[in-house]
């Protein structure tokens, strides 16, 4: 770990605990939506669309409904009418009307999978059975799946309700006339002519990236219990129960006091796991039925319905003068949003060119339907589309002037006080200590060995998310606490909130037990995502602590006569004061604890809050590749991520989340991509042939923790969980260039891709 | 799934028998790694499965250095890839069944599964083609013997007619001077499906190929034989230029389509490439024995 001089020493943070889950986890113990069984239980399963866009004519449910066993049968029509709206899913929104038809279509299915109907029945193969009864009468319609063909005058429209007022770089489409583009967006900053005309050297260039899935392990899956007061319970996998709760108050127009969530453990979400798709359908399955229904994936379905990434096309446009300085830089970013608006451009926008400190600049962000699934956040959504495309042409920039690319990334980086994107001035960021990290590393110091293998190197950025969380904390009389969490646990957050929680009240992490609640049994908490969770609920952890802290303090002054000012709270979490007679005193946390019962009663504290001065991170992946010239085949050989993460709670979870964005990221940059057919059908709806990379595809990877604390929290906390997807792209992408002299244009580089430009053209 | 039946044969002639009766919607059950798949999926309908598993002949393997080796048809792959008599005599059948799935797959796949389920991309059906492989049936009209190349037919079709199945294959004991090798290209590093496989055996004469049986799959609508690189090579010392030949045939042979695991061009290049190392790790393993 490379730690600035400000870090302050402490007890816990920086710790490796075992995790208060673990045992649970190994053993199997710990209950997942799938375990969920609930007397009377219905299964449920969905009918989904097999074309690509296609108007709904007919459906008739009355042979399914027919079939033994099956309990009821239910469509888009079986949901209150939803008028157009914002509802805030804490990483990105939804308009519930399209967040409505997205869980059952309503008049046409706009991609392949797209949910058509849905059948409760006694057991899961009769519900199986059941699809294949109900009759849907479908008009098939031309569709678009290319983000850029989509923005054509000419392409088949989704949405004919759409108007968006776009005069930008050729796209010319007035608010009165339809069209698939959702939303154009436009930032600028100095004057890009001028910034450009000073530049002795530009490079423009075009690239595009495919569709990627968050791939998480566990589908989708959730079980709901409409009871006849009118009380919904919903069991689901998810990021955030109070997002759940608030879509589904929302869809089914029902008091949200009426709606408890209850989360499950989680087998991964990486922001897939933020819209509903089962959850409501289960609910009005049960409400016709008045049993439990209980829905999961299939895993075809999870890759055909619920969460890709946008597929992108970008254009980006950079001058340097000799010396490396970058004067200008001239961006439009595409963004597939699939089926329904809401990509998320606005992230690629915002941090395409966040590494560097560059006084010109415009980022026109397009956000485009396509007769693809709706996208949904994937750990850092966004931004690893647009900066790999910055991240390319700087290293074309930096071969060009033939400059070591960390040393131009130095000479251009951001830090306290420069101006991003938008104008605004940047708090204390890590920038520079990870590109000096990246310098003094002994991977980017040793010689490369053999033929066919380069060197890449790239940066990623993320902005990190705080927002609203809350928690509780019951202290006992034996000195343990009780500590009641509402943010699911992705990642380890069990771990590294009862550990900043312990280092404020200078006790032990064993004496913390945390555990995750439901909607019902702590206050509100948005979605853990957005690298939030280990900043904002480690805030929270902090002001519990601050808040008991006060109580005992005053417990003490009771004890002792005098007034709560007299006495102190060590960090120790020894008390220490003198009583009214003037004879010094000291209470460990253990000794108030017992007092607590005779002296006013046991303490319970909650706190609800809101704080929006995150850290963002950066990250600088250095990647070595050989490429087997015969067969396109790429081996990593070796791989360092480096990473600002303000304050490592809990080193191990942190180099394990930098771990696991990088290894997505190397996914990304070789191997995933949707494919679909020339009927628009996703045909590798798999883990077979969507080739996420297993364990035996990816070196060791070396992570190099940069530590500069973020100063707008108690213990420096950054969100570390996105930066690492970032830079993986770029990083393999540069690397190639270095190894076999092709510069690549479109993500992934597949074997194919490499020995088309290998082999002579035909 | 639909609910269907499920019927245990402890003898050929009453697995025979259960399978006449079930008629077009019977199958057979060995490992059930592609079958269970296909009736979950629907891409099949089946009534009955007819489990093999517990006839002694579907589960035997024996090896004899003047017979060569017979693997009775449901054998799981890991005791063909674990046997030290196939690793060191069949080097090219532990090759391919090593890498088909994953342990837990290995553990119920077979051969005759493999060979049965008839997919052009099969793993392990280019290797027994190579060796030269008998596939020995049964069914109601009795016990009939097809060699491996010329069992398939189609994409997932086959010499097999109704009631029939895959008792054993045989594959007989390489020559003196004999080698043979398999390899095939995945994107990923394994749980893949071949975008291409090879497979070779040769007979060397010092430096000279006096025979050679030179294999593909995933090229065309079934796993291929390719004669012609076997051409190039027998009678030629075993040269650069002479391989380079052989790959070229191969090239030629394959007529590919485009698909989500390859394009045309790819898989006609890779025919080249694996059919150029798998006859120099085949000659390479006839040097060694």
């Amino acid at each position: 770990m490379v730690a600035t001089p400000e870090k302050p020493a402490y007890k816990v943070i920086g710790t490796r605990p075992v995790r208060p889950d673990g045992v649970d986890k190994v053993t199997g113990r710990a209950a997942y939506g799938a375990d969920v069984v609930l007397e009377g239980m219905l299964f449920g399963s969905i009918l989904r669309a097999p074309h690509a866009h296609a108007r709904i004519k007919r459906i008739d449910t009355s042979k399914a409904l027919a079939l033994p066993g099956v309990k009821a049968v239910v469509t888009n029509a079986d949901f209150p009418a939803q008028e157009s709206g914002t509802l805030d899913l804490g990483e990105g929104s939804a308009n519930p009307k399209w967040l409505v038809d997205n869980v059952l279509a309503g008049d046409k299915t706009l991609y392949h999978g797209h949910a058509v109907a849905a059948v409760a029945a006694t057991d899961w193969h009769i519900a199986e059975e059941a699809l294949g009864l109900i009759e849907v009468e479908y008009e098939p319609l031309p569709f678009v799946i290319d983000v850029r063909e989509a923005m054509l005058g000419t392409a088949p429209i989704l949405h004919h309700d759409l108007r968006t007022n776009v005069r930008a770089r050729g796209v010319d489409t007035p608010k009165d006339r339809e069209t698939n583009i959702a939303m154009h967006m436009r930032i600028e900053k100095g004057d890009i002519a001028a910034g450009f005309a000073e530049a002795d050297i530009v490079i423009e260039r075009e690239f595009t990236t495919s569709q990627f899935h968050q791939g998480y392990i566990e589908p989708q899956n959730g079980t709901a219990y409409w009871n006849q007061d009118g009380q919904i319970t919903v069991w689901t996998s998810t990021q955030g129960s109070f997002s759940v709760r608030d879509q589904m108050a929302a869809l089914l127009a029902q008091p949200v006091a009426k709606i408890k969530v209850v989360p499950m453990e989680i087998g991964g979400g990486f922001g897939g796991k933020i819209p509903v798709y089962l959850e409501p359908v289960a609910a009005i399955l049960s409400k016709k039925t008045g049993r439990p229904v209980k829905m999961w994936m299939p895993r075809e379905a999870v890759f055909q319905a619920t969460g890709p990434t946008s597929a992108t096309w970008n254009r980006v446009k950079i001058g340097a003068k000799k010396d490396g300085t970058l004067v200008a830089a001239d961006l439009e970013l595409c963004y597939a949003a699939g089926a329904y608006p809401g990509s998320a451009v606005g992230a690629g926008v915002l941090c395409a060119l966040a590494p560097y400190n560059l006084a010109n600049q415009r980022i026109d962000g397009y956000d485009v339907v396509t007769n693809t699934p709706k996208t949904a956040a994937y750990r850092a959504p966004g931004a690893p589309a647009s900066e790999y495309a910055v991240e390319a042409v700087v290293d074309e920039i930096a071969r060009a002037l033939d400059i070591d690319p960390m040393e131009m990334r130095l000479k251009n980086a951001p830090e306290e006080g420069t101006t991003g994107s938008t104008g605004a001035p940047w708090p204390r960021i890590g920038a520079k200590a990870v590109i000096t990290a990246i310098k003094e590393s002994p991977h980017y110091n040793s010689e490369l060995q053999g033929e066919d293998v380069g060197r890449g190197v790239a940066l990623g950025f993320w902005f990190n998310g705080g927002m609203e969380s809350s928690s509780s904390a019951m202290v006992n009389p034996d000195g343990s606490i009780s500590l009641i969490l509402g943010s699911t646990d992705i990642g380890g957050t069990r771990a590294s909130l009862a550990m900043q929680l312990a280092e404020s009240l200078g006790v032990s992490y064993e004496d913390i037990k945390p555990q995750v609640v439901d909607t019902d049994s702590v206050g509100y908490t948005a979605v853990t995502g957005g690298s939030r969770t280990t900043f904002a609920g480690g805030w929270v952890a902090y002001e519990l602590g601050q808040e008991i802290r006060k109580r005992l303090v005053e417990r003490a002054a009771r004890i002792w006569g005098v007034e709560p000012s007299a006495v102190t709270y060590g960090d120790n979490g020894v008390i220490t004061g003198m009583d009214k007679d003037g004879k010094a005193q000291q209470f460990t946390f253990d000794e108030i604890c017992k007092r607590l019962p005779s002296t006013g009663g046991h303490i319970a504290v909650s706190v609800t809050s809101r704080k929006n001065t995150t850290g963002p991170a950066y990250a600088g992946h250095i990647a070595d590749v050989k490429v087997d010239r015969e067969t396109g085949k790429v081996t990593v050989l070796r791989y360092t991520a480096v990473q600002d993460v303000g304050t490592a709670i809990h080193p191990a979870y942190v180099e394990g989340q930098i771990q696991g964005g990088a290894a997505q990221g190397i996914g990304m940059a070789l191997q995933e991509e949707y494919w679909y057919d020339d009927q628009g059908r996703l045909r590798n709806g798999s883990f077979l042939d969507y080739r996420m990379p297993v364990a035996n595809d990816l070196p060791p990877i070396e992570v190099i923790l940069v530590e500069v604390p973020n100063p707008g929290h108690p213990y420096g906390v950054r969100g570390v969980g996105e930066a690492p997807i970032v830079p993986p792209m770029a990083a393999i992408r540069n690397a190639l260039r270095d190894a076999i002299g092709v510069n690549f244009y479109h993500t992934p580089v597949t074997p194919t891709r490499i020995l088309d430009e290998l082999l002579p053209r035909e | 799934m639909q609910a269907l039946r499920y019927a245990r044969a402890t003898s050929i002639d009453e697995a025979v028998r259960m399978l006449r009766e079930g008629g077009e919607t019977a199958r057979v059950l060995a490992g059930g790694t592609d079958v269970i798949v296909q009736a979950r999926e629907r891409r099949r309908v089946i009534d009955l499965f007819v489990d093999i598993k517990h006839i002694p002949d579907v589960m035997g393997m024996t090896y004899d250095a003047q017979r060569g080796l017979t693997v009775g048809a449901a054998v799981p792959l890991y005791q063909v890839y674990g046997n030290a008599d196939v690793a060191r005599v069949y080097p090219a059948l532990r090759a391919a069944t090593h890498v088909i799935g994953g342990k837990a797959i290995q553990g119920r796949a077979s051969l005759g599964g493999n060979l049965g389920n008839s997919s052009p991309a099969a793993d392990s059906i280019p290797a027994m083609m190579a060796l030269d492989g008998v596939a020995a049936i049964a069914g109601p009209n009795g016990r009939r013997e097809v060699h491996v190349d010329a069992f398939c037919t189609g994409p997932g079709r086959n010499v097999l007619q109704p009631g029939e199945f895959i008792v054993s294959l045989h594959f007989p004991q390489p020559v003196a001077h004999s080698g043979n090798a398999w390899e095939r290209f995945i994107p990923r590093n394994e749980m893949d499906i071949a975008v291409v496989n090879a497979a070779c055996a040769l007979t060397l004469e010092g430096d000279v190929v006096t025979a050679a049986r030179v294999a593909l799959g995933a090229v065309a609508p079934t796993t291929i034989m390719v004669p012609g690189a076997a051409e190039a090579l027998v009678g030629r010392r075993l040269t650069d230029d002479t391989i380079a030949a052989a790959g070229a045939a191969a090239k030629e042979a394959a007529t590919p389509i485009e698909d989500m695991r390859g394009t045309v061009k790819q898989r006609k290049h890779l025919s080249d490439v694996l059919v150029q190392r798998v006859v120099r790790a085949a000659a390479e393993h006839a040097r060694s024995r």
